[in-house]
């Protein structure tokens, strides 16, 4: 029995050997796009939920259970953004290399200074999230923190090949670097100017570039627009000449769209993942560069 | 704060505001302005000290990752995974099997200042627990819908309000290599009179090797779709005709172990096997003493049912399953199952129970859904019942020694149209060769439902379910019902299936 043990577990890591590529699923595309920058040519990255998708409703199809399965390394956002979704593919997963608190799970909120942390929790203030905002990526210094988790997780796992995940963090993160200067001298005309999201899915954002994005066409997150509230947005709009709407490839365009009717507001098409809206397909910079230039157009406008 | 206070002010004092008061409200435009001005100082001032220190923590971060990253020479003498396999099997070897399959060791995490300090939330506790409630009002044609119309033990039981449903769910990781899950319900009675009802207790495992899991306790058995969901997932009020008949009120729940198996395939493919003890309500069809009659005997299908207790392994409920699922394009996706239940019964000594069963659904969601909107998805299980009966010679009209056979099926397409708001129809059909019983039997005899239904979810967490049913059977002719139900959902509940 014994020997038979040893054969097996022979087998199966000589098996794991032979596959020289690691084996990461990334549940949404911003992460997998960041996994790609960090794990080159070392991994194969496959990327769960959809980038034209709520990243918080992504069905939990059996499809995925497979690729879970077979995976090396899992890379999550985490502060409950794959809460509805993802514990129940891992449950079903049977694999312990990718478990909660395994190394081969890489929580990407570690380490990321999250806001909107609620005191209490009660949802009568909406679907609130216990972690805080969950959608901190959009921030390119978020970025490099998820970036850097990335690759202290592949370090891990995967130590022959840590000094190129190293490598391509410090290209990665001199990148942004370079971007950043570039991206706050492109919004830097339009400090303080306040813009209207559908979702509170942009505080990270506004925080980064010193926009003021606190005006929602959901009266709270996760409840839909109901005209007195958004007739109270209007007025508010007004009040603080805001000028630009945003709206994520899966809300609700048509409301965006009445109430910059009413206002005289442009409606700005935005993704939280690359690949949401066409010419973002390159990856994370080529987003956030799409992100800042279209916002700058629309805020320039008068 | 203040700022949104100012606004606050501004959008309270602004329906009062009269054509002849324009200068008020340039005063308060003015005073805003300033507010403005000055919290926009106060905040460049505080993300220059932002940037500052960022670049500060980000200094002392590449300093310390020079220092890792001059570690990795020390990688170039470690062992090459080959070698580190040889070591792992040869100490496997060394150590005998219960060392192996140790789940992987956790990275003690410390915790950074840069984190928020979070008061207790959902990852922080050692279960997710949640209250879930549903109740039903409404009515039948037939007076008492329980008699005839609603069999399942989560159906509507009278006219006027009933709570079938009150469910305390529980689920959390019990150490590394096991996750416990729970579930009491409490429900009223026809009197308002609480019932309680242990519905599972079960530990699964999540670190067996050879994509193998099991799990042991109390449990729905994982036949076809609808059997293994709880109430508050089902589409409709309440449970296909078709499911109560084959598995009883309570559906086939009982204390066993399972273990699967995720097959190696490129598809979803998974093989479960369930070993049930098979005794008692839960088990309907299989050992179940029955009912008590008028005169004190326990019957099951107009038979005295003999005790008979366990005997030996195949006495037990043996539920074999597979199923398997496939993404016919990014949007849609399909799942395929056949399952089994087999195990004696009571109504003779010697006597079996064999019940088969297809199921299919189908799902397709938009590319660009909102809150999972809009979707549809199509369901459907077939199920076949063969139930050799034992004689009854005692009966009030004697009884032969005869094979039941039924079978049905239930076809269910929800159309998610709009964020929050799901239409839902469901078909179904429900018949049995003739038995000796059959005049009097419910759980036999043609019957045909049809029930529309539409449902609005105010939140995730609460629901509203108005539902018609067109009900024919061999047994009362023609029904018509009419259901609201209610839900709603408090803390933190698990993540569902697909």
């Amino acid at each position: 029995m014994k020997k038979i043990l040893s054969i097996l577990s022979g087998l199966a890591l000589i098996g794991s050997v032979a596959q020289a590529k690691l084996n990461v699923v990334a549940t949404t595309g911003d992460l997998g796009s960041i996994a790609k920058e960090i794990g080159g040519d070392k991994i194969e990255i496959t990327t769960l939920g959809k980038p034209t998708e709520d990243p918080h409703f992504v069905d939990a199809k059996p499809s995925f259970i497979v690729k879970l399965n077979h995976a090396d390394v899992v890379v999550e956002g985490g502060a409950e953004l794959e809460i509805g979704w993802l514990p129940a593919l891992l449950d079903q997963a049977r694999n312990g290399k990718i478990a909660t608190g395994a190394p081969g799970h890489i929580s990407c909120a570690t380490g990321v200074p999250l806001i909107d942390v609620p005191a209490t929790l009660d949802r009568s203030r909406g679907d609130i999230h216990a972690a805080g905002n969950p959608h901190y990526i959009v921030s390119p210094s978020n970025a490099k923190i998820v970036a850097r988790n990335i690759a202290d997780g592949l370090s891990a796992i995967d130590p022959k090949s840590a000094d190129v995940y190293q490598a391509n963090l410090k290209k990665f993160d001199d990148e942004i670097d370079a971007k950043l200067v570039e991206w706050h001298k492109t919004l830097a005309p339009f400090q303080g100017q306040s813009v209207v999201a559908y979702h509170d899915s942009w505080p990270y954002f506004a925080k980064e570039f010193g926009l003021k994005i606190d005006l929602f066409l959901e009266p709270k997150p996760g409840i839909p627009p109901s005209p007195a509230h958004l007739a109270e947005v209007i007025g508010k709009m007004k009040g603080e000449n805001a000028r630009v709407i945003i709206v994520d490839p899966y809300l609700n365009r048509k409301t965006a769209d009445t109430v910059a009717a009413h206002t005289g507001a442009q409606v700005v098409e935005v993704t939280q993942f690359p690949g949401g809206i066409k010419g973002t397909e390159d990856g994370y910079i080529q987003m956030e560069d799409y992100l800042v230039n279209s916002l700058a157009k629309a805020l320039g406008q008068k | 704060m203040k700022k949104i206070l100012a606004l606050l002010c501004l959008g309270l004092v602004v329906p009062i505001v009269s054509a002849q008061e324009t200068n008020e409200v340039e005063k308060l435009k003015q005073q805003l302005q300033q507010v403005q001005d000055k919290l926009e100082k106060e905040r460049n001032e505080d993300r220059q000290l932002i940037q500052a220190l960022s670049q500060k923590v980000n200094d002392l971060l590449k300093q310390t990752q020079a220092a890792t990253t001059s570690a990795p020479s020390a990688v170039a003498t470690a062992p090459t995974d080959a070698e580190k396999a040889k070591l792992e099997a040869e100490l496997a070897g060394e150590l005998g099997p219960a060392a192996t399959n140790q789940p992987a060791a956790m990275p003690a995490r410390s915790w950074s200042p840069a984190e928020p300090i979070t008061i207790a939330h959902a990852g922080s506790a050692y279960m997710n627990i949640s209250f879930d409630a549903l109740m039903d009002v409404g009515g039948s044609s037939k007076g008492d819908p329980s008699a005839q119309l609603e069999l399942g033990d989560h159906d509507p039981i009278k006219n006027g309000f009933s709570l079938r449903n009150a469910e305390i769910a529980v689920d959390g990781a019990v150490d590394p290599y096991l996750k416990g899950f729970g579930n009491i319900v409490l429900k009223l009675d026809k009197n308002n009179e609480t019932q309680i009802e242990l519905e599972e207790a079960y530990a699964q495992t999540t670190a067996l090797p050879w994509n193998l899991q099991a799990k042991a306790g109390q449990f729905f058995a994982a036949f076809g779709r609808q059997n293994a969901q709880h109430p508050h997932q089902w589409a409709f009020v309440d449970e296909p005709i078709i499911l109560n008949r084959a598995f009883g009120p309570e559906g086939l729940r009982n204390i066993g172990a399972q273990g699967s198996w995720l097959l190696p395939t490129s598809f979803y493919t998974e093989a479960t096997l369930g070993i049930l003890d098979g005794q008692g309500g839960t088990a309907f069809g299989f050992r179940n003493p029955g009912d008590a009659d008028a005169l004190g005997v326990n019957r099951f299908h107009g038979r005295a049912t003999v005790n008979r207790g366990l005997r030996g392994p195949g006495d037990l409920v043996f539920a074999p399953r597979l199923a398997s699922s496939f993404d016919l394009t990014d949007q849609q996706t399909l799942v395929a199952g056949v399952s089994g239940a087999f195990g004696p019964n009571d109504t003779g000594v010697g006597k079996r129970t064999e019940i088969y069963g297809a199921d299919l659904y189908w799902k397709w969601k938009a590319p660009d859904a909102h809150e999972g909107f809009p979707f549809v998805s199509w369901q459907t299980e077939v199920l076949y019942e063969r139930f050799e009966a034992g004689a009854d010679p005692s009966a009030p009209t004697p009884l032969p020694a005869e094979t039941l056979r039924d079978w049905g099926f239930y076809s269910q397409v929800l159309w998610g149209f709009k964020p929050r708001w799901v239409a839902g129809l469901r078909g179904e059909y429900a018949n049995g060769d003739r038995g000796a019983f059959d005049a009097e039997d419910i759980y036999r005899g043609e019957r045909t439902r049809i029930s529309p239904a539409i449902t609005f979810f105010p939140s995730e967490f609460a629901k509203l379910r108005l539902q018609y049913n067109y009900d024919h059977g061999a047994l009362f002719g023609d029904a018509h019902s009419v259901w609201l139900q209610m839900e709603f959902l408090l803390g933190a509940h698990g993540a569902h299936k697909f």
